[in-house]
């Protein structure tokens, strides 16, 4: 039982119709704040590839001009960041990651997202397929800022957003869960906002 | 900002660097939770030191209304990135700005208490000088540890021998310990509001910091729209 915080009450209120879609233990924000670990990579375009990797091997991989020219979606989603704000109606466009995964032959179970300056996160495959990811480059109408993970970031709004590796540079296959960057210091292996997946053993 | 002792019966213990988190609970059963930076080195009695925003949901109760004998909820300690033990050595630069300080100051309270030889220069950028805390304890001389404050806001004409600016890539390069060679590179920490940690830490790098001994923690702040 959580003892009751004497005089204690709410103050932030919740925009109107908005409750249902405010995961337990999170606030609204209109800004969109950054976090990071580590100072902010800047990849040039011109040397930016996105790969699928397995093992040792490169199985597809596209350079900026050809991912530019894939399909992309336009996508609005509300967020949830594991530091408790949330912001709701993103927009985004990018490519679905099914689209991606569809150019190879595979059987993984899971992928690591890996980025520059070496962040990884690791999300069961059933996670960034079947219209539930994507590899995103534009945010709110424009190119999408370094500061929020320009040139592309994964995007994986169900999840803690953790799980949308800024910096992404690719996916690497895998047969088993493995903990990636903040998994390894003790956030939770999936994360999942409505069940309040924040650390392990949530 | 108001520093909250904490007596923590079965705390597992916390490294320098960590955080925790604070969990109220209001009479008709809502509740807010927030993190906040523990303020004390392993080893010492749990402290944090928290920043009142005015908008805050959960500060304007700990900085106003908690009393000694009160009971608060908590988790912790959470965190393991941005953490400094004596093993990982030094030379330090650590930077904050505003309330960015908390964490450093367990860092320097870890290198106290450890009797770590670590050289560590502590970069603290505060908008006033009655915003600048921990002020007596960071005053003590330490061996090997240099302090720099810089004010943003204010320019005392009384005797004040730190920097008035804002801390900018030409203010890093003046107290910055050398990127050197690889292998003996400096660990940097930086925190505090999101664009003071995006411009330390874009300047260290542009300074010949490895990006991966750039260690950055961003409070707050809401990164535009």
């Amino acid at each position: 039982m959580s003892p009751i915080s004497r005089g204690f009450r709410r103050r932030h209120t919740v925009p109107e119709g908005a409750a249902d879609r405010v995961p337990p233990g999170q606030y609204v924000t209109d800004g969109f704040p950054v976090l990071s670990a580590g100072p902010t990579p800047h990849t040039p375009l011109t040397e930016w590839t996105f790969s699928i990797r397995q093992g040792t091997g490169t199985l597809k991989s596209w350079t900026w001009q050809e991912f530019q020219e894939l399909p992309a979606e336009t996508v609005t989603a509300d967020i949830h960041c594991v530091t408790r704000w949330s912001k709701l109606d993103t927009e985004w466009r990018g490519v679905a990651v099914s689209t991606l995964l569809d150019q190879v032959e595979h059987d993984a179970g899971y992928v690591m997202a890996f980025s520059d300056g070496g962040y990884t996160t690791n999300l069961p495959l059933a996670d960034v397929t079947g219209g539930r990811a994507w590899v995103a480059y534009n945010y709110g109408g424009g190119p999408l800022a370094s500061e929020h993970g320009g040139p592309a970031r994964l995007l994986v709004p169900h999840l803690y957003f953790w799980k949308s590796a800024k910096w992404v540079r690719g996916l690497e296959l895998m047969d088993k869960d493995q903990p990636g960057f903040w998994e390894n210091y003790g956030y939770h292996m999936y994360g999942d906002p409505w069940r309040e997946q924040r650390y392990q053993g949530d | 900002m108001r520093t909250i002792a904490l007596d923590v019966p079965a705390w597992p213990g916390h490294r320098a660097g960590q955080h925790l988190d604070v969990r109220l609970t209001a009479e008709d059963g809502y509740s807010a939770e927030r993190s906040y930076s523990i303020a004390s080195a392993a080893g010492e009695p749990v402290a944090i030191t928290v920043q009142r925003l005015d908008d805050g949901e959960v500060s304007p109760y700990l900085t106003d209304e908690l009393r000694v004998g009160d009971e608060l909820e908590l988790r912790g300690p959470v965190g393991g990135y941005f953490v400094w033990e004596q093993a990982d050595g030094g030379p330090l630069f650590l930077v904050g700005g505003g309330s960015g300080i908390v964490p450093l100051r367990s860092i320097l309270r870890q290198r106290d208490r450890t009797g770590s030889d670590a050289a560590v220069r502590l970069l603290y950028s505060a908008r006033t000088r009655s915003d600048l805390i921990y002020r007596d304890e960071l005053a003590r001389h330490r061996d090997g540890v240099e302090i720099i404050d810089t004010l943003t806001r204010e320019r005392p004409d009384d005797g004040w021998t730190g920097y008035t600016r804002r801390v900018d890539r030409a203010l890093l390069a003046e107290t910055a310990w050398p990127a050197g060679k690889a292998g003996k590179q400096p660990l940097a920490f930086v925190c505090g509001p999101t664009s003071f940690v995006e411009t330390v830490a874009a300047g260290l790098v542009a300074l010949g910091y490895d990006p991966g001994r750039v260690k950055t923690e961003r409070f707050g702040g809401t990164g535009g729209r």
